[in-house]
């Protein structure tokens, strides 16, 4: 086995050193019957070459996002990364290291996660953030076990317009807490302040919303702050929050989202990165790992994972998360892509993003039948169809066009004649030309 | 402190931060501007500077290339760290995961459009279940405790299906943090079981804690001191006997892949590690994948998304068939795809002869090096067999003023990744050695003799080597007293400065 440095004459020469046998006579507390006699009934070994195609094959079945025009969104967004992000991730210093633990030789790691850090609270106005969660919809989860814990009130409200799978995160995750969804809301219609009273620990707002409309959080901040609440503010589009206010400016306590869309391909869902962040006066109760600065032994500036006496490998049954490995490979490629962008940059993706979409709303709202249902958004919105939303994009996929996502696929309560349609700087005039032209054509 | 005009020394240079050296009028990457348009961000649009400094591209190279050559890495050296498994990452594997039809799908693009996607996935699920012996496979959880939680909710969601409420879950002392702060994030009471002498788990321990209110055992098999547990199947057994559940963390798999299938042995439910056992790489930190295979009595309690035997996928509860009871979604989409090729990868290269002999090569070395090391430092369990790791204690450095964590330190001056120390919490300054199938004989012996030398040094009193340690590091030790009593998470620029833009 090419990955196995071992020989014949090493193994023999070590058990010899031991004083058995056979590598059996290490095993012999497995009970007595239950060693597994010869191979496992599976496939034996193959070369480099025989992987390689074996895999290839089963890729090739796939269609690539790039193959053709693409407005796939709703949480997972294609955009352009970088060639020096995926060169510098594959780095075997980053790449093959561990949780850094060992501070002393983990500099590199930590500095990343504490530029990453900053870089995560800057882009959402709030005061600090962590090292990374698994993705946005498990980080919302933790955002209200956080807010149950720091308002020792058990019940969340949750928007109409939050992604539909992330609900069903906080509906499964949250264990203790009363899950009041609003319903489905395309036509961003909800009054959810109404639905905020003195029990309530938290309402999640998502802005963009999962339809695309934006939000103004501010006044549903500032009810949730008059009943004792705090606001849980979500985001699916990180690249959005180039444009549009961000969060802390606008009075959320917890800001929570995906930030697969900066530096992170599509992967089918996963690995992403959750981005976490919230005031400085909450920080003893966040969930996940931190790098803070200090000094060492001789004066010299240096970081060290901090602050571990929230996390499960100190207080156990007592933490404030069970997370321990997180997304750090990914929040590695999520910093280096925003280093690169800088502010400059960013703005400037976030308005090509907004650019692209704007064209492709004002072009399919032009073919007969076809409505967009949104007066404001960033780089994605909802049409409405003739006919099933799901057979719609199914006919498209027949030409190669992957139109969108269909509400109902994830929300069965929803209206099924919706789709959520993305735009970003990867989206060309001809893909929105064509997309535009086979829809309109569709009997 | 240095004897250079720069503060650096030779390949060893020192980089500040990007909010140091970076600009927001700075960019290293050229966007189009887009033709005139009308905006709709309504009254949105942001007002608020973000105050993000910008590299250009070859600065952000400089400032990575620098900051990784102050990582330590498995492909520097050996990683010995026990529990993590920090073996060899293949790069077949990561060429693969990013084949375009892998790498460049969405989760929510037609399922018509992935079949490809989900065929990995099935084969993926077939080679979990038959290493583990075990019925069905929930892919979807993004790590190990991840896994723990999609495990013990389904033994929740079981439990309740049979009209039944238990309030408890015992985890013995040894066990990873991630089990009683997951049992606890459920709900849970957490009852610690104590180990025996020999570092096992008495089936009479079990035995005295069981009744009607304990819903499952979190046991981690072989067990965190690097041993496997001799009594597990009659554990198991007692355990089924009071209608509790057996949860299994899989996370030293590693030791038994190919020579003990985990279903065979009671288990009901168990993470799988990508990361570790199947070779992910660990990226410092992440990402993970933490699959759970179930057993019969689970499997109707998988939460979504799972794919049926035929290869369909069902994506949402309300989609369920006969028998099946999802217990809930615990991530938005599917899971970790991206590791999923790269551990079937792993696993496809590996085979059925290759994965057993990596658990026996990982086994090997574990022992051997106790063997090697036994007279000269203190082997906490010498009477039973090490599995993939193998547990020491601080016994053999008393009197000396060393300390486990000095002891550590000096190792990182002999260019050595320190080894997991001062877990498990049931021998005094544990020192818990993985060493892997990765290393070679030669590498195991010049490991070995460097650690004896150590052990010499400190029985000698040459105390400096290691309470002074690492002097050689790109960082002395550092004060994580200081780090957590003023918390600084976030750059904030030097007074003088604020004052002036103020």
């Amino acid at each position: 086995m090419r990955y196995h440095p071992l020989t014949a004459d090493d193994r023999a020469l070590m058990l010899r050193s031991i004083g058995v046998d056979t590598v059996d006579d290490l095993f012999t507390d497995v009970p007595a019957g239950h060693l597994v006699e010869g191979l496992l009934d599976l496939p034996k070994g193959r070369s480099e070459i025989s992987v390689e195609r074996a895999l290839s094959r089963m890729a090739g079945r796939n269609r690539a996002a790039g193959a053709g025009p693409f407005f796939v969104g709703a949480g997972a967004y294609r955009h352009h990364v970088p060639a020096s992000v995926d060169h510098l991730i594959q780095r075997s210093e980053f790449l093959t290291s561990y949780t850094p633990y060992q501070a002393e030789i983990s500099q590199g790691t930590l500095q990343v996660l504490f530029e990453f850090q900053t870089q995560v609270a800057r882009l959402t106005g709030m005061e600090v953030a962590n090292a990374s969660m698994y993705d946005g919809s498990t980080a919302t989860a933790e955002a209200v076990m956080m807010a149950s814990r720091l308002t020792r009130r058990t019940r969340a409200v949750v928007s109409g317009g939050l992604h539909p799978q992330y609900r069903d995160v906080i509906d499964t995750v949250a264990t203790g807490i009363e899950v009041a969804a609003l319903p489905a809301d395309p036509t961003n219609a909800e009054d959810i302040a109404a639905a905020i009273d003195d029990t309530v620990a938290c309402v999640v707002v998502q802005t963009p919303t999962f339809y695309g409309h934006l939000v103004d959080l501010a006044p549903i901040a500032e009810a949730a702050h008059a009943a004792g609440a705090l606001l849980v503010a979500v985001f699916t589009e990180a690249v959005a929050l180039g444009a549009i206010e961000p969060p802390g400016a606008l009075g959320a306590d917890i800001a929570v989202g995906e930030g697969q869309s900066i530096g992170n391909a599509l992967n089918f869902g996963g690995p992403y990165v959750g981005l976490f962040a919230t005031k400085k006066k909450h920080v003893r109760q966040m969930p996940g790992r931190l790098s803070g600065e200090t000094v060492d032994a001789d004066g010299k500036r240096g970081y060290v994972l901090t602050l571990s006496t929230r996390e499960q490998h100190i207080r156990r049954d007592k933490a404030t998360s069970n997370i321990c490995t997180n997304s750090g490979l990914c929040a590695l490629a999520f910093t280096i892509h925003m280093t690169l962008l800088g502010e400059k940059g960013l703005s400037r993706l976030a308005h090509l993003n907004h650019a692209r979409a704007c064209a492709t709303a004002d072009a399919l709202a032009r073919v007969p039948g076809v409505s967009v249902l949104n007066d404001t958004f960033f780089n994605e919105f909802t049409i409405r169809v003739p006919g099933e939303a799901e057979r719609v994009v199914e006919r498209l996929a027949e030409w190669n066009i992957l139109g969108g996502v269909p509400v109902s696929r994830l929300d069965p309560s929803a209206p099924g004649d919706l789709i959520v349609v993305a735009a970003t700087e990867m989206t060309t005039e001809e893909d929105i030309a064509e997309y535009a032209e086979v829809l309109g054509g569709l009997k | 402190m240095s004897d250079t005009f720069t503060g650096n020394k030779a390949l060893e240079i020192h980089e500040p931060l990007i909010f140091e050296t970076g600009h927001v009028a700075t960019t290293g990457v050229d966007v189009e501007e887009p033709a005139a348009f009308e905006s709709r961000l309504g009254g949105h649009a942001r007002k608020t500077p973000i105050d993000l400094p910008g590299l250009t591209e070859p600065e952000t190279m400089r400032h990575y290339v620098r900051l990784s050559r102050q990582n330590y890495a498995i492909d520097l050296g050996l990683y010995p760290l026990g529990s993590c498994t920090m073996k060899h990452n293949p790069r077949l594997n990561e060429k693969m995961a990013r084949l375009p039809g892998f790498a460049d799908i969405h989760p929510l693009q037609p399922l018509s459009t992935v079949p490809g996607a989900l065929e990995l996935m099935q084969e993926l699920s077939h080679w979990l279940c038959a290493m583990t012996g075990m019925t069905a496979v929930a892919l979807s959880p993004k790590a190990g405790a991840h896994g723990e939680l999609a495990g013990m909710m389904a033994i929740r969601a079981a439990i309740a299906a049979k009209g039944e409420t238990r309030h408890v879950v015992l985890v013995p002392e040894s066990a990873h943090g991630t089990n009683p702060a997951t049992a606890a994030a459920l709900g849970y009471k957490v009852e610690s079981i104590k180990a025996r002498e020999d570092g096992t788990v008495s089936v009479e321990a079990v035995k005295e804690k069981l009744s009607a209110d304990v819903a499952a055992i979190m046991l981690t098999n072989p067990n965190t001191c690097g041993l496997f547990e001799p009594e597990v199947k009659a554990i198991a057994d007692a355990v089924h006997e009071a209608g509790a559940y057996f949860y299994g963390d899989g996370a030293n798999f590693n030791a038994i892949v190919g020579k003990a299938k985990p279903g065979d042995l009671g288990v009901d439910a168990m993470h799988i590690n990508l990361h570790k056992t199947f070779s992910t790489p660990h990226g410092g930190g992440g990402p993970g994948s933490g699959p759970v295979v179930l057993s019969e009595r689970l499997a109707p309690f998988a939460p979504v998304p799972f794919l049926r035997a035929d290869g369909t996928l069902v994506e949402r509860a309300d989609e369920a068939g006969e028998g099946e009871m999802p217990f809930g979604r615990l991530t938005a989409f599917h899971g970790q795809m991206g590791m999923y090729v790269r551990a079937l990868a792993y696993m496809m290269s590996h085979g059925a002869d290759g994965l057993k002999e990596a658990s026996e090569d990982a086994v090997l070395a574990a022992n051997y090096l106790k063997a090697q090391l036994a007279d000269v430092m203190s082997v906490s369990f010498p009477d039973r067999p090490a599995m993939h790791e193998v547990l020491f204690d601080e016994s053999f450095l008393k009197g000396s003023g060393i300390t486990t964590l000095d002891f550590a330190k000096a190792m990182i001056d002999e260019g050595y990744h320190p080894m997991t120390m001062y877990f498990p919490l049931v021998v005094h300054g544990a020192m818990l050695i993985e060493p892997t199938e990765s290393e070679s004989l030669p590498s195991l012996d010049l490991f070995i003799a460097t650690l004896r030398d150590l052990a010499r040094s400190a029985r000698e009193g040459d105390t400096a080597r290691f309470t002074e340690a690492p002097r050689l590091a790109p960082r002395r030790r550092l004060d994580e007293t200081k780090s957590a009593r003023k918390p600084v998470l976030t750059y904030e620029p030097p007074a003088p400065y604020q004052e002036a833009a103020e």
